[in-house]
């Protein structure tokens, strides 16, 4: 065994070991996401609110940061394009997640003299996620929209 | 006693459309935590807040524990008369407290 037969085949195994590694690493930050994943929950509260009518893409604005470093306190802002009179206003809004322990985030309820439907408040994530805003029309009408955030530092399941 | 935080214009001209702000401290237990022993702490949070205008209900807002410590909010009305706006917070707990800003309107 001299030491030019070895190193060679040595320094190639360890290429490879690298590589693999690598690779693999790369697999496991894609793929979460899948388990503990409660879609069908917010589907449920999804239908609560909307009912049987058909929910339509549009008219609303959800603003969430796209990354997220601690779940505990997101800034969340949802607006609404409504000229917000009598005939027609924003009656309610809904915020739902896809991954918290519970669906529902906030409701909110105005009317046309909030002259603008436009909230904002803080929530936390639990986990990287999807968020949707529902807005229910006074003509009986629901509009949404969806973010997708991701969180370094969730929420709920950390002691103190 | 939850100390508040109220953020409304004291003066607007009418029709104007005003930004309120509020901000309440709590903690919003979300009932999900784990103490140091590992028992789950009970939720406490405030589930309801409702502004009224001169009485008539102008905003509401159910929070469930998806809502962040200390809650804040931030929303609109249209300045109609002078008066005040009643800003109340209701949860587990009995939890309650309320809070009252002026304005004038011109």
């Amino acid at each position: 065994m001299t030491r030019d037969a070895h190193s060679p085949t040595r320094r190639g195994f360890l290429d490879i070991t690298a590589r693999f590694a690598g690779g693999l690493g790369l697999l496991l930050t894609v793929a979460p996401g899948a388990g503990r994943a409660t879609p069908a929950s917010m589907q449920s509260a999804m239908k609560k609110i909307v009912g049987e009518a058909t929910l339509a893409k549009g008219k609303v604005k959800l603003e969430l940061p796209p990354l997220v470093e601690n779940g505990n306190s997101v800034t969340m802002v949802v607006s609404v394009e409504s000229p917000m009179t009598i005939e027609d206003h924003v009656k309610s809004i809904h915020v739902l997640n896809e991954k918290n322990p519970q669906p529902n985030v906030i409701g909110v309820h105005l009317g046309p003299r909030a002259g603008r439907a436009t909230v904002s408040t803080r929530i936390r994530l639990a986990d990287s996620q999807k968020i949707i805003a529902i807005a229910e029309m006074s003509d009986g009408s629901f509009w949404s929209d969806e973010a997708e955030v991701v969180v370094t530092l969730a929420a709920c399941v950390e002691v103190l | 006693m939850a100390r508040i935080l109220i953020n409304v214009p004291p003066k607007a001209k009418r029709g104007d459309v005003i930004e309120i702000k509020t901000l309440i401290s709590h903690d919003m237990e979300s009932g999900y935590r784990p103490d140091n022993v590992g028992k789950t702490i009970p939720r406490d949070i405030i589930s309801l807040f409702v502004a009224t205008y001169n009485g008539a209900e102008i905003f509401r807002a159910e929070l469930h524990p998806a809502i962040a410590a200390n809650p804040f909010l931030s929303f609109t009305t249209i300045a109609t008369e002078s008066g005040r706006i009643d800003f109340k917070w209701t949860g587990d707990n009995e939890f309650l407290a309320t809070e009252t800003a002026l304005i004038a309107v011109e």
